[in-house]
This record gives C-alpha cells, sequence and structure tokens, in this order.
C-alpha cells in the first residue's frame, strides 16, 4: 500500500471530492496562486481553475460567510483557515450561521460545508498560535467535529465531510502534515462518528484524538515493554462521540487515561470522562486520569513551552498512576 | 420502555432484603403498583410492588436471597423488548477476564511496594475504600468486602484485592469443589457441605437479629447508663382490678395495662425523662408515645402506642393486646414500630423477679417490670403479706441525672399505690 504524507493524503480528499462533484470548491487564504500555505492544494489553481480555487483577502469572518451563503444555495464549499486560531473571527458564521441555518429555517438551508484548517501548537508559535479549539467547537449543537491523527484518516473523513449536508469542523495539525502511513490508491470514505481502535490491550485503556494519537501509540510500545498492554482509542469525531467504542474499551480494562491536546477544564476529556462515570461506574477499579495542556496561555520559551505541552513521559506516568504502579 | 425492579427501603432502618417470596412469575403481566414479591425486612415481612407496567421479564434473584437496598431484583419490559443491556451487568461478569491484575506481578516488586509502603501508613481510620469495581466482583462472589485488605492508594479495595481473596483462602470457588481431594477432606467436605454436625447448629443471622445486636451494641456502648429500682405495692390495683371485672368480663384489664398507663402519665408530667438524645441536642416531647417491648419467635420488636397518656385504660389495653399479636404475625407496619419516646419491658410473665432492660435509644430510659407477687412485708411494725412488683428504670446519664430520675419513680409510685389518682 502506498506511503504517504497526512498532507497529501488532505489534498487528495480534496481533489477527489472536486473531481467527483463539480459543487465543491476550496476558498480560503494563499490556496490558488500560492498553492496553499501548507500546500495542501498543491497545484488544485491549475487543474480547477480561479472559479473553483479561490483565493481571499485576510477576511476570515467575511469569506467563511460567503461560504455558509454559497452552501445555502447548493454548492458544497471547503474553506480553508491558515489555522483555526484565525478562525476566531469567523466564529459568529460558523456558530450562529452554519451550525444554526437548519434549525432556524425549519429545516428549509442546509448548509453542506467544511471548515478546515491546523489546529493546537506547533513549536514556539506563542499564546495566541497554539491553541486546540475541539472543545469549543465540539460544545455547539449544529456543528459535526472531527480531528483524525493519521493520513488514512485524514483522507477518508475530509471526503465524509465533504459530502455530508451538515456544516464539518475538520482539525489538521502543523506538526501533522508531514507524518506519513498507508493510504491505499482505491477509493474509500470513513463514516464520521465511529472511532478506531487503533492497539488492543486489556490493562488500561487511553482515550485520545488528532495529534495525540501519535503519543498515545508511542506510549503503548513504551508500556509493552513492562507487560502492561494498552487499549489506544482513537475517537477521530469528537461530535457526535462514539460512546460504545469509549464504554467497550473501558469495560474491558477498567481503567482509563484520557488524553488531549487543550486545556483541561470542560475539554474534550471532560466529556469523555462524564460517559465513562455515567456507563462504566460498575467496572472502573480506579479513578480515570486526565493529560492535557497545562492551565496557562502557552508559553513562548522552549522549556517552558514544552513543560506545558502534554507529551509522551505525562501520558506514560498516567497509566503507571492508573494502575497504580507508581 | 423497561422499568428496572430495585430492592427498596421498606422500613426507615432497613439496610438489607431478604426477598422471602416472588408473587409474580417471569413472564407475568403486571400493573404499576401490584405486588410482586414479598420483602422480609429488619422487621416485617412487606410487600415489593411494581413501579411500572409491562411483563416481569426476569427475575435476577431467587427466593431465600438476601440483597443491599438498591440492588437491580428484577426487571418489567414489554414482551418483546430487548433487556439485554439491563441484565448485562448482573449475569457478564463471571466471564470477565481477570488479567487487569497481572502487570502488576510481572513488573519489578519495587514499585508496587514504594506505592504500599507510604500510603498505608497514611491511611485514615475511616470507612473502607474500594472500587466499584471490586464492590460489584464481590457482591457477585458473596465476598464481604469489609475484612479485605486494599492493595490500592489509601488502602482502596482493588480488583486484584478481591480475586486473591476469592482464590485464596474466602470463599472456595466452584472448581475447587469439583476437585477430587484425599479421602479425609472429602468426608470433611461432606459433612460441612450437609450441615450435620453434633455439637453445634450453624443459624444465619435473620434480619431482625442483626439489627437487634446492631442497636443495642450502639446502646450498651456509649450510653452511661444507671439503674434505679422500686418495688411498688399492687394492693390497690389488684383491688381496682377486681372492682372492674365484678362490672362484667369487658372491663378486665392486666396488671400490665395499669403500668402503661400509669408510666404515661407519669411521662406527662415529667417531660424531662421523656426525651431523646440525639447526639448535640436533647430533644423533649410534649406527646407519649410509649414502646412496649415484644418478644416474638424471630427476636425483639417494638410496637408503639401513640398519645398512651391520653387514652384510657380500655383503649391502652386494647391496643396492646393488638400490637402484641400482629407483632408476633409480623404484620406490623413500619410506622407502628417507630416513634416511641420512652419504652417499656415485661418479663413478668416469666416469673423474673427483676431485671435492667437496655436502653431503646436514643431514649433517655426503659422501665423493666418483673413479676408480681404476693411478699411478706411489714406494715406498721406488723408482718403482712401484699401483693408487689419491682420496676427497674434503666436510664441514660447524659440526658437523666439520678435524682430526676428519682422523682419521676416517685410520681410513678404514687399513680400505681393509689390508681384512683390515674381518673383524676
Amino acid at each position: 500500500m502506498p506511503i504517504i504524507t497526512y498532507r497529501d493524503a488532505l489534498g487528495a480528499a480534496i481533489r477527489e471530492e472536486m473531481q467527483r462533484d463539480d459543487r465543491v470548491f476550496l476558498m480560503g487564504e494563499e490556496v490558488a496562486a500560492y498553492q496553499g500555505a501548507y500546500k495542501v492544494s498543491k497545484g488544485f489553481l491549475q487543474e480547477f481553475g480561479e472559479m473553483r480555487v479561490v483565493d481571499t483577502p485576510i477576511t476570515e469572518l467575511g469569506f467563511a460567510g460567503v461560504g455558509v451563503g454559497a452552501a445555502m444555495v447548493g454548492l458544497r464549499p471547503v474553506i480553508e483557515f491558515m489555522t483555526w486560531n484565525f478562525a476566531l473571527l469567523a466564529l459568529d458564521q460558523v456558530v450562529n450561521a452554519a451550525a444554526k441555518m437548519l434549525y432556524m429555517s425549519g429545516g428549509q438551508f442546509k448548509v453542506p460545508i467544511v471548515f478546515r484548517g491546523p489546529n493546537g501548537a506547533a513549536l514556539q508559535l506563542s499564546a495566541q498560535h497554539s491553541q486546540a479549539w475541539e472543545s469549543w467547537l465540539a460544545h455547539i449543537p449544529g456543528l459535526k467535529v472531527i480531528a483524525p491523527g493519521t493520513p488514512y484518516d485524514a483522507k477518508g473523513l475530509l471526503k465524509a465531510a465533504i459530502r455530508d449536508d451538515n456544516p464539518v469542523c475538520f482539525l489538521e495539525g502543523e506538526m501533522l502534515y508531514n507524518t506519513k502511513g498507508e493510504v491505499p490508491d482505491e477509493e474509500y470514505v470513513i463514516p464520521i462518528g465511529k472511532a478506531d481502535l487503533k492497539r488492543e490491550g486489556d490493562h488500561c485503556s487511553i482515550i485520545t484524538h488528532g495529534k495525540m494519537v501519535l503519543v498515545a501509540m508511542q506510549a503503548a510500545d513504551q508500556l509493552a515493554k513492562e507487560g502492561i498492554r494498552i487499549d489506544v482509542v482513537d475517537l477521530r469525531t469528537i461530535r457526535p462521540m462514539d460512546v460504545e467504542a469509549i464504554t467497550t474499551s473501558v469495560n474491558k480494562t477498567n481503567r482509563a487515561v484520557v488524553l488531549e491536546e487543550g486545556w483541561e477544564v470542560c475539554g474534550v476529556g471532560a466529556q469523555v470522562v462524564d460517559y465513562i462515570q455515567r456507563e462504566c461506574f460498575d467496572n472502573l477499579d480506579a479513578p480515570v486520569v486526565r493529560v492535557h495542556q497545562a492551565d496557562t496561555p502557552m508559553p513562548y520559551t522552549k522549556s517552558l513551552e514544552k513543560a506545558a505541552k502534554p507529551d509522551l513521559p505525562k501520558t506514560i506516568a498516567a497509566v503507571r498512576k492508573v494502575m497504580y504502579l507508581d | 420502555m423497561a422499568t428496572k425492579v430495585f430492592m427498596e427501603a421498606l422500613s426507615p432502618t432497613m439496610e438489607e432484603g431478604k426477598l422471602v417470596k416472588w408473587l409474580k412469575n417471569e413472564g407475568d403481566v403486571v400493573k404499576s403498583g401490584e405486588p410482586i414479591g414479598e420483602v422480609e425486612t429488619d422487621k416485617a415481612i412487606m410487600e415489593l410492588v411494581a413501579r411500572g407496567d409491562g411483563v416481569l421479564r426476569k427475575r435476577i434473584i431467587n427466593e431465600g436471597d438476601a440483597v443491599p437496598v438498591g440492588t437491580l431484583v428484577g426487571v418489567i419490559a414489554a414482551a418483546d423488548e430487548n433487556i439485554d443491556a439491563l441484565l448485562g451487568g448482573a449475569t457478564k461478569a463471571a466471564d470477565s477476564p481477570a488479567v487487569a491484575a497481572a502487570p502488576v506481578s510481572t513488573t519489578p516488586a519495587e514499585p508496587t511496594a514504594q506505592a504500599a509502603a507510604p500510603e498505608s501508613s497514611t491511611a485514615p481510620s475511616g470507612p473502607t475504600r474500594s472500587s466499584p469495581l471490586a464492590r460489584r466482583l464481590a457482591s457477585e462472589k458473596g465476598l464481604d468486602i469489609g475484612p479485605l485488605q486494599g492493595s490500592g492508594p489509601n488502602g482502596r479495595i482493588i480488583k486484584r484485592d478481591v480475586e486473591g481473596a476469592a482464590t485464596g483462602g474466602g470463599a472456595p470457588s466452584s472448581k475447587d469443589a469439583q476437585q477430587p481431594s484425599g479421602p479425609s477432606s472429602a468426608a470433611s467436605a461432606q459433612r460441612a457441605a450437609s450441615g450435620l454436625s453434633a455439637d453445634f447448629t450453624d443459624v444465619p443471622l435473620t434480619q431482625i437479629r442483626k439489627i437487634i445486636a446492631k442497636r443495642l451494641g450502639e446502646s450498651i456502648g456509649p450510653i452511661p447508663t444507671f439503674y434505679l429500682t422500686v418495688e411498688l405495692d399492687l394492693t390497690r390495683v389488684m383491688e381496682m382490678r377486681a372492682a372492674m371485672a365484678d362490672m362484667g368480663a369487658e372491663y378486665k384489664v392486666s396488671v400490665n395495662d395499669v403500668l402503661l398507663k400509669a408510666i404515661a402519665v407519669a411521662l406527662s408530667q415529667h417531660p424531662e425523662v421523656n426525651a431523646h438524645w440525639n447526639g448535640d441536642h436533647i430533644r423533649y416531647f410534649n406527646r407519649v408515645h410509649l414502646g412496649m417491648a415484644v418478644a416474638t419467635d424471630d427476636g425483639l420488636i417494638v410496637p408503639v402506642i401513640w398519645d398512651a397518656d391520653k387514652k384510657r385504660m380500655s383503649e391502652i389495653s386494647k391496643e396492646a393486646r393488638e400490637l402484641a399479636k400482629r407483632a408476633r404475625e409480623r404484620k406490623l407496619k413500619p410506622e407502628e414500630f417507630t416513634g416511641s419516646t420512652f419504652s417499656v419491658s415485661n418479663l413478668g410473665m416469666f416469673g423474673i423477679d427483676q431485671f435492667t432492660a437496655i436502653i431503646n435509644p436514643p431514649e433517655a430510659a426503659i422501665i423493666a417490670i418483673g413479676t408480681g407477687e404476693e411478699k411478706l412485708v411489714v406494715v406498721n411494725g406488723a408482718p403482712v403479706v401484699r401483693q408487689r412488683v419491682r420496676l427497674t428504670m434503666s436510664c441514660d446519664h447524659r440526658i437523666i441525672d439520678g435524682a430526676v430520675g428519682a422523682k419521676f419513680l416517685q410520681t410513678l409510685r404514687r399513680l400505681v399505690e393509689n390508681p384512683l389518682m390515674l381518673a383524676y
């Protein structure tokens, strides 16, 4: 099976969907002439022309709104935010227009739109450009929120997002774009709302999503050397969340660590823990432990940034804590 | 929509209930409010009623099983409804993998030991800590989690501790029982299994026996008790009874009825004795609800005569008789054996001269009535035979001082020795 980058998997997904359906178009800052800020849309302008690959001014609220209007009248826009940090400016369109239009129009207007771009911290981009937004977005009824951690999941889920008739927020990762993985040539679509058991084990569950899937897999590898077998549940979709996958895993292992890139308070992990306490109470042998970013704006200083981010040592420590090994 | 059937708290002090009898079979249609089973509580046999309409699809526990309040004991659902999910936790546990504890033993012993040492030294002496999973496994295996040693943080009992107890010296697993063994152990096992033993008989604790032990243990331990004994002359009581009986059989009252009435009236005049110890305060009652200890085949129970001071002797007599009868039949309702402000115990019918009764907490005192009998006493310097009875009052010194109790008994003596005062 071909091994490609996460970046190329995203490009392939959009290209295939644009070839398949001429209502699909890409719009955002630097997506056309510059070939994409992160080169996801490399070659798109040449292949599809400027009607379907549209460069915009630096106006997130404006082009997000154009996208919502286009979706309401039958097109299927893919809106690229250079980063979700910039998408803060567009949240009125995402939250108040896209997410609520179907409901407030009494079902008259579907909004089949994808908002996508890198989410979370890269390296030393400091406090304003290192934020993970999935808990904000997943809070909103009317939005679907996807955060794939591998090239295979990125492609299959982005295709599903473009085909979905509802607004979908698609959270990628700058640090993920160069990661590689197997992606088949033949077409496939991954259903939204289905988690993936990335690794099977019966001692402790790690429930995670997005970039942290890679950390969880490394932790599982390392703990396996000590004889500790980890079940790694990759949520892939944050909303709607695959509760059954979570409970199946925790009912098997009786112990869980919930790992995410964002902050602790009201984070995605808080919701996961709530499902666990509700559905798995009588199967828990230890309190669930969460791993997340420190409760502070992301520091610029390298050493402090490292201290603030969730990482491999913190994840392993959390598993050992849940296993009562420390 | 399925309705779970739980063991309900059918009396104020009930913590566990024994399902005596299912009144419905699996597959029977039941209506909300309809009795589906009989439950032996700590005091009585009560009905367990359906809380929803449908078909009793599953009876999870068997007749004779005792389970804690809140335990799922059955499921009511539509005839074709899938109830597997509701039953999943209850029935699947046996095949849950027993491997989660494995890595602990495969890793070096050092970190585990490190974990245990500081934790146990700081472990508080509070309630037993245990994980939900450990509690569920223990209850499924029929193990008491209390005596287990917890290996988790703060001494928390976790899955591996329960499994260790189950496979170790605790309850024998069915696997062990099936394994062939030497003739002597096989014989002893057989003897134990069949319950045959010349030297003793093992009888499991009934709910009522458990509650008696708990309640009276609470009493003799923390309550500083002292005892006051009086011997009362019953001459006039006997004369009064005889006079009343002469009026007709329906006017007969017992000595006990007269004493109950006299005690109730004395209490109404001495609220300082008609009181409860409530930990941070003493509650003095304006009404007199007299508890009367009744021996039943299963043990002691204390039905209550409400507002006994305001009732006529005939009412007290009738009520005491009925309550005692229904107590022996175990037909008392919870409100009939709760709420007493003061209690009385009488062992006179067994020929006991005098005795000390244990206070029924949180009450301030209890009066123990001995047997009424003829005695040679000295009256005005001459020996005469008189009908006498001995009463001993056990007093909680936290509420009642010696003189307070003595004054109450003075009043009681005046009433009993001059029973016409009861009509005053």
